[in-house]
């Protein structure tokens, strides 16, 4: 079996260039996705392999995107696309809150839009504004819609092409200041036996607290922990993955036993998807929780100035820190 | 069903007397049959096309009886309506011609991506029209299969649907189904008020660039709820079509002979892959904008009066009558006809059952949802809870 180190970035367009492969109805559609391969080159050299039918740059209408992708469904196609920050998607929200979530339903199960809408999400690359946002929350709200973020070069190749195969409509958040993190990555695994894309994942075990995030904040608590760790303290660490519909079996299985939770997102935290989850674990873990579940989030700002968002972010300190406090109850 | 190609000619057609080559005092307006019902030859488009029709007696019968039919079962969804039988209703009276001219000009590979307002398109499609009672009523929200009649669904976000029609025509550009005269061809439905949406012009943008097989259908009837055509453009709209690099052409929307010459006219043309154009409809909505409305807050009766004596269907009533090809027998039975459907429709809506509150969870996925699931599971716990009790 072929196993190859490449940056999550890599994974993605490998990822992407086997779904493009295995099926001819697969297209890819966004702003630059063409000739310049995505200004962070998700889609490099895609276009070239497979031509301006299967791979299109499309005018520059966030609106247009979804609006026109959702018509290429209807026909029987299994559209792609990018929006290429997650601060333009906005344009885009009505075709995909009122449209893409909601044709499915409206039909009684007749029409299927099998779309998956990639956005790179979230922050800490020194960006100008509208270039850092974490907008998972307006789409997990939404039925309809299904949303997942990859955390790893591994996952990067396996879940997006498992959201290419699924009927379901899929946002998936890619974490841009991962993109050029490297992994080893099993190109040849069959998709049909892969891990399922809505589970969540226990990505370190330990017995003193538990640990959720996602996304680009995984990495944030795996080095939390391994710092934890130096101080006695074993955190165990899960992979949400799945954003919508939440997988928190393994969360309940593990804050049965350590007792403690703490939330991480960069997303702000009102509303956010923390405090879903801080009221789920609640209502399932109640008599073993020996302290609230905490939040550990970006504040309730739009996001900053780059200078000052490492301030912003979430990182291994404040991560730390919310540990130490489910302790302190 | 009227099948008639525009220069096709013979078949049977009874030569006009008063036929001409048309002005219409108009100059951007394409009209065959004038509010007199007198028939005009041919007309020519600003672009130099010119526009004729050439049906069989048996075909110009079928498009009155279309026209009466679909205003009928309108006027009945109307009164069901003012019975409390539905929570909504968006009548297209007055708009009959343009929707059952255009909408008898699609072949039948033909696609379409109607707004709400598309009864009369609808039922060309071969639709039962109970299927739009089902959403106003409130049992459903919109039933039939669009694969199946090749009809979209309802699209109630203004000009929403203009860009789904252009991704479908993309799609059948890279299918391969365009070039030739079995080709395909898709059309977009939407009104004047949808011409300022973002989602309109971006429609246009795309269909341009990616030379969609694609007819954009703007029934212009005058008003965006209260807000007169002024609010939203300065330019005729057919004139904007021009900005984006594809022919325009405004069409007398109360005439169904020229709606339906230049909508088979831009559907070939896109079939053939000729790319995009936009036909204006240029009518008048008689009625309010839904049964929730009141327009006499922003129109003057006068106004409404002159459109009146524009009307689609006496128009054509004259044309046949005077041109002998049907009589009074024949207006009877089709009243008769359309008295019959309408009492049916009525039957029907009564009976709709409403749904079990437990589907409601049905359709949301595709593949399902393991949280949705469990809401299921609850509130189906929770209303059996309430099974043998007295409330």
């Amino acid at each position: 079996m072929a196993t190859e180190t490449l940056t999550l970035g890599k994974a993605l367009n490998t990822g992407l260039r086997k779904a493009l492969e295995n099926d001819p109805k697969v297209v890819i559609m966004g702003e630059d996705v063409g000739k310049l391969g995505g200004v962070f080159r998700i889609t490099d050299g895609l276009q070239k392999d497979f031509g301006d039918q299967r791979v299109i740059d499309t005018p520059l209408a966030e609106s247009g995107i979804i609006g026109t992708a959702v018509g290429l469904a209807i026909r029987g196609f299994r559209p792609v696309c990018e929006i290429q920050f997650d601060g333009f998607v906005y344009p885009a929200y009505d075709q995909i809150v009122s449209q893409v979530a909601k044709m499915h339903y409206r039909s009684q199960g007749k029409v299927r839009i099998p779309m998956v809408i990639r956005i790179p999400f979230g922050g800490g690359i020194g960006a100008v504004e509208h270039h850092s946002e974490s907008p998972e929350a307006y789409f997990a709200h939404t039925a309809g819609l299904k949303v997942v973020s990859c955390a790893n070069p591994q996952d990067a190749y396996t879940m997006i092409q498992q959201a290419i195969a699924s009927d379901d409509p899929i946002v998936f958040l890619e974490p841009k200041r991962r993109y050029w993190e490297k992994g080893p990555v099993e190109l040849d695994a069959p998709l049909s036996g892969a891990y399922p894309l809505h589970s969540s994942r226990v990505v370190r075990t330990g017995a003193d607290a538990t640990v959720l995030a996602y996304g680009p904040m995984v990495r944030t608590c795996l080095d939390a922990a391994t710092a934890a760790a130096e101080d006695g303290r074993e955190l165990e660490v899960i992979d949400l993955r799945s954003l919508s519909p939440l997988d928190l079996t393994a969360a309940y299985e593990s804050v049965r036993r350590t007792g403690r939770c703490v939330v991480v997102h960069e997303a702000p935290g009102n509303l956010g998807l923390g405090s879903e989850i801080a009221a789920r674990i609640t209502e399932e873990c109640f008599y073993s929780l020996e302290s609230p579940v905490l939040r550990v989030t970006g504040f309730d700002t739009p996001y900053p100035a780059s200078r000052v968002e490492e301030e912003y972010l979430p990182d291994l300190d404040r991560v730390l820190d919310a540990v130490d406090r489910t302790f302190g109850w | 069903m009227a099948k008639g190609d525009p220069g096709v000619s013979g078949r049977g057609r009874r030569a006009a007397p008063r036929s001409r080559k048309g002005t219409t005092g108009d100059p951007q307006l394409v009209q065959l049959l004038t509010p007199e019902g007198e028939r005009i030859e041919s007309a020519t488009g600003p672009d130099g096309t010119e526009y004729r029709v050439d049906f069989t007696d048996e075909e110009y019968r079928g498009l009155y009886r279309d026209l009466v039919l679909v205003r009928k079962l309108d006027a009945e969804a109307t009164a069901l309506q003012r019975q409390g039988e539905l929570g909504l209703w968006a009548s297209l009276l007055g708009q009959e011609a343009a929707q059952v001219g255009s909408g008898r000009a699609l072949r039948t590979q033909d696609m379409a991506f109607p707004t709400y307002r598309e009864h009369g398109v609808l039922y060309c499609r071969g639709i039962d029209p109970i299927m739009p009672l089902g959403l106003f009523r409130g049992v459903d929200q919109g039933g039939w299969d669009p694969n199946e009649f090749k009809f979209n669904m309802y699209t109630i976000v203004i000009g929403a649907q203009t860009l789904h029609a252009t991704g479908y025509a993309m799609g059948v550009h890279m299918d391969g189904k365009t070039g030739t005269e079995d080709g395909e061809a898709v059309i977009a439905y939407f009104g004047d008020g949808a011409t300022s949406q973002g989602d309109v012009n971006e429609a246009f943008v795309w269909a341009s660039v990616f030379n969609a097989p694609l007819v954009f259908f703007c029934q212009n009837n005058q008003y965006a709820i209260s807000e007169p055509l002024e609010r939203q453009t300065r330019v005729p709209l057919y004139q904007r079509a021009g900005g984006f690099g594809f022919p325009g052409v405004r069409v007398d929307g109360n005439d169904v002979l020229a709606s339906y010459a230049v909508t088979r006219h831009a559907l070939d043309n896109a079939r053939l892959g000729q790319g995009p154009s936009l036909i204006e409809a240029y009518t008048y909505r008689m009625g309010a904008h839904t049964t929730s409305d009141d327009p006499t807050r922003y129109r003057i009766a006068s106004e409404v009066e002159a459109w009146q004596a524009k009307d689609p269907i006496a128009r054509m009533k004259a044309f046949l009558t005077n041109q002998q090809i049907a009589d009074a027998d024949f207006f009877a039975a089709v009243d008769e006809q359309a008295r019959t459907e309408s009492v049916h429709l009525r039957e029907r809506v009564l009976a709709m059952p409403n749904p079990e509150p437990v589907t409601m969870f049905d359709h949301v996925y595709p593949n399902g949802s393991p949280e949705l699931d469990e809401q299921r599971a609850r509130f189906t716990n929770y209303m059996e809870s309430f099974e043998g009790s007295a409330h």
